[in-house]
């Protein structure tokens, strides 16, 4: 499993840093800080504790900092990229092997500066653009949380980059072009709620991460192309400043309901890298979702809604695709059409799901070919997967089918290409 | 129209409408008993048979969508009088309790076999996860399946030995 | 079919080369309340010097036949649920009558083959039938010896046996069961006194011989009511709202009978369905008709969703009935510690992996219906009342569905089989429950509470015990057409009974509620609550589940406070000595005085139970792993200990008390009912979520305890209440948070646990 979303800023990152090495080893070297006695839980008061739960669990730390079936935060979890593949770290306070002898400001500059205690520099998997946004006080209360865990011992396991990404001075000349936010600061025009939602979307959610497209040296694009839409470990993110095409506008109720619950009645199940996101949005205050939703749904605010509305044009696909129809039948339709307990029981139809909608079949084939994991646990919603039973051609087709007949915009082309790209990245190990 | 499948190595024609899904060819057309109808939906693992060697849910597989793919239901792991390997171990294990869904534990554990023949507790485990069983029997089909590993490596070393 | 079994004189002899046996089944208490086994009203006791249920079918020829080569025939009215029971009653008939248990062919519940043993159901197979067979075997065998001993001169008690179906005189003259059986009349009442073997002499009782039935499950033979093929066989579906209390407005039928391959839409009152040639055909149309909107169609309102405050809210709010269960005054010194708690449990779902599924036909004015119902007597009668037949004219015949554990859809599914093959004579109709009617239609096991409060006193004896539990009933079991789904929508309608509780010893809400313990001045209440917001009916171990949960939970809650070990507290008030060994037993196993100490994220928990204080006693102890961040709770190692009297089939203990640990700790640890406010909201593994692999504990080690000889008392349902305590009593010594809200889910632990 590869749960971050992150292999845009090495495509251009590689680049630049390639160009730049030789003038930035100069401003590359960092210092070692000194290592301190692990803090005591008691150290710490108990208001610091639980805000800095809250905020881990939106900035989702757990995900990528354990392993599966690992310890909590003891990091190892493979994330696997076009260049390798690297390992998170233990961020337990075991003094040896986690951030244990780590001072309040040696975790700071990491999350501010991408620096290790040791000087070394950190890659910007650890999205430390974002979270240089985050206040102080918010951080002191993540390292009070941080290191009120239970300390484990697990030796970072050493990353798999292709040359020369295995050396880290290269890091310095990225930070250099791209690392120059600032502290969060509200807008006076805006109210107290959206503020809180825009400074935890911007901040540790990180949101932009993945729903803005990247530059060619794999930085964030801003202005107005942010929010226009990303790709995530294949999944494309869709835009959410209004430009993308789902069915029905997303309104600051539907992204609460969604980002709550990992599924919205009008647009479907968070599927892919958004599972995660929402797995830690799910036990977040729920104030502070309703903020994120808020702040979210402003994005849109000011573009006409050129949602299509639901389509289901049922008769028309069947004659157009009859192989994708009949699929669908045995495949889909015990859950998908109408009269199915899923749909009795409300969850989304497909008319609306924006998966459907998107300019790129991906998320369709992924959903199809790798299922949907319960994004909140056990009980959400979920989707079996159809690699074993659906060969690639078979996949295009339903793809085909599930088009024409839930969408107006035009056909998915290449779809069984797509689906032999997603299937053959799936069987790799 | 007619759909030709494969199932255990036999071919059989069948005037069936292709959306079919498999379960209900196998169980009504076929007459092979070991899938199951648990869900219809992907969720139990009941159904499960191989496709091309995967474990699958039938109850979601289109019969058309399987046309000359090989189909291994739990009839082709062994019969009673000549039972499978990992048959054999869930007998000596005593792994079943209602039983309705042991076809499909053991074409999930069997796939898992096909692969790895030594797969630990832990792989065992998040395999298994696909597949629910009501009456308890966890602990058995667990032990069913390490049961199988060992015995796998018995014979392997038997014939190691073997000049 | 039965050929043999037809007509038979009066006196039960006929001569077709073997002993024959006759129907001499006692006069069947139709109409009568059946609940046999679950406490209530079984068939009625015409001989009540007998054992078991030979109290009520009393003729040797009702349970064994013995037939020319020697082979037995045993019938019993008790049913194979996926419990063993019918390697366990083979091993017994086996045993007692001592021949090879291959030797011996057990036929289950069949109304035309069978004694009426009521259901099956309560832990009481072994004890009714086993009892029954184990006595009727013994009276067997003591006559076959005496006719043998009158052939050869010589005085009955010389003549023995060995095994393998022979009888021997002393000068080593010998003659098999099949020669003397040809000549000998079992049509006799059974006599109570007919000497039993001696435990150090069994063969075959007591030893871990393989289940029968599992070899054709592991192969994909025959093995479930699902998988008969009868010639010209149709397939249905039952056409209904979501769930239970809803109705479908306006099902587009006009559509649906232009459809190809659709044979008939039955459609009677309320009551609807679909046949077709083809199976997905039938699915395709219930699909279909699906599309329609569904209206609330009964009015009390649902129950509300989610915490223990809800469920507490949903139940005080209904009238209640107050029983009193237990009232004792005893002289007790002061109280040192008190605590007051509440305990809560959610509604439950059976969750059978398989949905139900029947087969009837209806053909010259006889019905036939295939079930998996753990009443198949009751079967007939709703059957009989509800299509209008005299009950001879229904002859119900069980066979084996997936695992039930109480009342699932299996006598539903039944009558709506009856239902549709009556309308539509001659073709037999197989009907199978989808997933999403399995869950909105079943009757779920009842949410509940319980209010506890004791006292402690310095002495660490427990000075006073209060024990108040609100129920719904447990046993709605039908027992005439208005206990099934297909009544209720006939036209006009037979209405379902008003629910009734099961009196003690067995109780239904009210089971497990007396303790077993000695405790000074105890009182115990049941505010059984007839009015029923969901369908509900027996889920396995009925009330027990919370009821001993309550009651070990509190003992750790007392042992906590006063700093006693939670062992020590259950000796100290325990006298009967089973109950003791049982404690020590698992105790000794699971290395309790060397456990490790709760240190926040481990932790070790017990309890204790004996099932309806009539049954097989039971003790737990687990060790969890608590993951903090997640609440998420690994049970690494669990033992139990059971005494169920002599065991039939140790290996057939060691697999149910695995298995109720397993489902326990899935019940207590995960479920919940899902309500919205017009339907039932769970309706699939998704929005009902149950262990899976990753869940289920490290290991699990059950000490059967060796009681030869020693009467059965059942096992199956002994472990659920023990489980679900351990569970939480080891959650507490881990974390001390004390979880008294089912289900002790990580979502919950984590939020009681709070951040640090």
């Amino acid at each position: 499993m590869k749960r971050i979303r992150w292999t845009g800023w090495l495509t251009g990152g590689a680049l630049v840093c390639f160009v730049g090495v030789g003038a930035f080893l100069g401003i590359a070297h960092r210092s070692s800080l000194p290592a301190i006695t692990p803090p005591k839980a008691a150290d710490f008061p108990a208001e610091m504790l639980s805000r800095g739960a809250a905020l881990a669990a939106i900035g989702d730390c757990i995900v990528c900092h354990t392993a599966d079936g690992g310890v909590a935060y003891a990091g190892g979890r493979a994330l696997a990229t076009p260049f390798g593949t690297l390992y998170s770290t233990n961020i337990t306070p075991d003094p040896e092997t986690g951030i244990g002898n780590w001072s309040k400001e040696a975790f700071k500059r990491a999350m501010r500066d991408g620096v290790s205690r040791d000087g070394r520099h950190l890659y910007p998997a650890l999205p430390y653009d974002h979270y240089r946004q985050v206040h102080d006080g918010d951080l002191d209360a993540i390292y009070a949380f941080l290191m009120t865990r239970p300390a484990a011992s697990a030796p970072a396991k050493a990353n798999e980059l292709i040359f020369p990404l295995g050396f880290r001075p290269l890091l310095a000349g990225w930070k250099l072009l791209f690392l120059h936010q600032e502290e969060f600061t509200p807008r006076p025009d805006r109210d107290a709620e959206w503020n809180r939602g825009a400074y935890l979307a911007e901040g540790l959610g990180h949101c932009s991460g993945c729903h803005s497209p990247r530059n060619i040296a794999g930085a964030e694009k801003t202005g107005s192309d942010a929010y226009s839409g990303g790709v995530a470990e294949g999944w494309v993110a869709p835009a959410l400043n209004g430009s993308g095409p789902a069915a029905v506008p997303w309104t600051s109720d539907s992204l609460f309901t969604y980002l709550r619950t990992g599924v919205d009645g009008r647009h479907g199940a968070a599927a892919g890298p958004m599972g995660p996101v929402v797995h830690g949005l799910s036990r977040a205050p729920e104030a502070d979702v309703h903020a994120i939703a808020t702040y979210i749904a402003s994005l849109s605010a000011d573009r006409v809604p050129k949602a299509p509305g639901a389509a289901d044009r049922v008769a028309e696909a069947a004659r157009t695709n009859p192989a994708g129809a009949s699929l669908f039948a045995g495949a889909c339709a015990g859950c998908h059409e109408g009269g199915a307990p899923m749909m009795t029981q409300g969850r989304p139809g497909l008319s609306t799901v924006t998966a459907l909608q998107l300019d790129r079949p991906d998320n369709a084939i992924r959903a199809i070919l790798q299922g949907i994991h319960a994004p909140t646990g056990p009980a959400g919603p979920a989707m079996p997967p159809f690699a074993a039973s659906l060969t690639d051609a078979q996949v295009a087709d339903l793809a085909a089918y599930l088009r024409s007949r839930f969408s107006e915009r035009p056909a998915w082309t290449a779809l069984e290409t797509a689906a032999a790209t997603v299937r053959k990245e799936e069987s790799q190990p | 129209m007619t759909v030709t499948i494969t199932v255990n190595g036999a071919d059989h024609a069948l005037d069936v409408d292709p959306a079919t899904p498999l379960l209900y060819v196998l169980r009504d057309d076929l007459e092979l008993n070991g899938a199951k109808y648990g869900c219809g939906l992907g969720q139990c693992g009941a159904c499960t048979v191989h496709i091309d060697g995967k474990p699958a849910f039938s109850c979601l597989t289109p019969v058309g969508a399987v046309a000359g793919r090989r189909i291994r239901t739990v009839e082709g792991l062994g019969s009673t009088q000549a039972p499978g390997l990992l048959q054999q171990a869930f007998e000596t294990e005593q792994a079943a309790q209602c039983g309705y869904c042991i076809a499909g534990m053991l074409m999930r554990a069997q796939a898992l076999l096909d692969r790895n023949p030594d797969p630990d507790e832990a792989q065992i485990r998040a395999h298994m996860q696909t597949n629910l069983c009501r009456c308890g029997t966890h602990m058995r089909i667990l032990r069913a399946i390490r049961r199988a590993v060992a015995m796998h490596k018995g014979i392997q070393a038997a014939q190691e030995v073997r000049p | 079919m039965t050929p043999a079994m037809s007509p038979l004189s009066r006196r039960g002899f006929l001569t077709g080369g073997a002993l024959v046996v006759s129907f001499a089944l006692a006069p069947r208490a139709f109409a009568q309340l059946a609940g046999g086994g679950e406490g209530g009203a079984g068939p009625a006791v015409v001989a009540p010097d007998l054992k078991g249920s030979l109290k009520s079918s009393p003729w040797l020829d009702a349970w064994i036949r013995i037939d020319a080569d020697g082979r037995a025939t045993v019938f019993t009215g008790k049913v194979e649920l996926g419990q063993g029971i019918r390697t366990a009653l083979l091993q017994v008939a086996a045993e007692e009558l001592d021949i090879p248990s291959a030797a011996v062919t057990l036929v289950t519940a069949d109304t035309e083959r069978t004694p009426d043993e009521g259901l099956t159901a309560g832990s009481h197979s072994m004890q009714d039938s086993g009892t029954a067979i184990q006595n009727a075997a013994a009276n067997v065998r003591m006559l076959l010896a005496a006719d043998a001993a009158r052939s050869w001169g010589i005085p009955a008690e010389q003549v023995t046996t060995g095994g393998d179906g022979r009888l021997r005189a002393p000068d080593g003259r010998t003659l098999s069961y099949g020669e003397v059986a040809e000549r000998l009349s079992l049509h006799v009442q059974a006599v109570p006194d007919a000497p039993l073997r001696r435990p150090a002499d069994y063969r075959t009782l007591g030893r871990a011989l393989p289940r029968v039935d599992i070899p054709a499950k592991l192969t994909g033979g025959a093995a479930y009511l699902h998988d008969m093929r009868l010639p010209g066989m149709l397939h249905a579906r039952v056409v209904r709202g979501p769930s239970a209390g809803t109705g479908l407005q306006s099902p587009d039928l006009d559509t649906v009978a232009r459809m190809p391959g659709v044979v008939k839409i039955v459609r009677q009152g309320g009551f609807l369905a679909v046949v077709a040639e083809r199976q997905w055909t039938a699915i395709q149309v219930l699909r279909h008709l699906q599309r329609a909107s569904y209206a609330r169609t009964t009015l009390p309102p649902l129950p509300a969703d989610g915490s223990g405050d809800a469920v507490a809210a949903t139940l005080k709010a209904l009238p209640t009935r107050d029983i009193p269960i237990m009232d004792t005054s005893d002289p007790a010194g002061p109280a040192v510690h008190s605590v007051k708690a509440r305990y809560t449990r959610p509604w439950i779902s059976h969750g059978s992996i398989g949905p139900s599924c029947a087969i009837a036909q209806y053909v010259d004015g006889t019905m036939t219906v295939w079930t998996h119902s753990q009443g198949t007597f009751d079967v007939r009668r709703v059957v009989a009342e509800l299509v209008g037949l005299p009950p001879e004219k229904v002859h119900a015949i069980h066979a084996e569905g997936a695992g039930c554990y109480g009342q699932n859809g299996a006598d539903d599914v039944a009558a709506d089989a009856a239902v549709i093959a009556r309308a539509l004579p001659g073709r037999p109709i197989r009907l199978q429950w989808m997933r999403e009617q399995e869950f909105g239609w079943e009757p779920l096991g009842p949410g509940m509470m319980t209010e506890l409060e004791a006292e402690l006193g310095a002495d660490n004896r427990i000075v006073s015990w209060r024990h108040a539990v609100w129920s719904n009933p447990h046993n709605n079991r039908p027992v005439g057409a208005g206990g099934v789904l297909a009544g209720n929508e006939a036209d006009p309608p037979f209405p379902a009974p008003e629910g009734k509780p099961i009196p003690m010893p067995e109780g239904d809400g009210s089971r497990n509620s007396n303790p077993l313990y000695s405790f000074a001045n105890t009182h115990v209440v049941y505010h059984f609550l007839k009015d029923m917001p969901a369908r509900v009916s027996a889920l396995r171990s009925l009330g027990a589940h919370l009821n001993v949960f309550s009651i070990e939970s509190m003992l750790d809650e007392l042992a906590a406070a006063a700093g006693i070990d939670p062992l020590a507290i259950r000796l100290d008030h325990m006298r009967d000595e089973r109950a003791r060994d049982v404690m020590q037993a698992a105790a000794d196993r699971f290395g309790w005085s060397k456990r490790p100490k709760g240190d926040g994220r481990r932790g070790c928990g017990m309890a204790f139970a004996r099932y309806k204080n009539l049954g097989a006693y039971c003790a737990v102890a687990m060790e969890v792993e608590i993951d903090r961040e997640t609440g998420r709770t690994m049970v690494r190692r669990a033992v139990a200990a059971v005494d169920c009297g002599q065991p039939a089939n140790p290996d057939g203990v060691r697999n149910q008390i695995e298995g109720a640990l397993v489902q326990s700790l899935s019940w207590t640890g995960h479920e919940a009912v899902r309500f919205a406010a017009d339907r039932r909201a769970s309706f699939d593994w998704s929005s009902y979520p149950i262990l899976r692999f990753d869940d289920v504990p490290g290991s699990v080690e059950v000490v059967v305890m060796d009681r030869p000889g020693a009467p059965f008392l059942g096992t199956a349902e002994a472990a659920q209440g023990p489980s679900a305590a351990a569970l939480a009593n080891a959650i507490a010594d881990a974390t001390g948070v004390r979880l008294r809200d089912m289900p002790l889910s990580p979502d919950r632990l984590k939020a009681a646990l709070g951040p640090v």
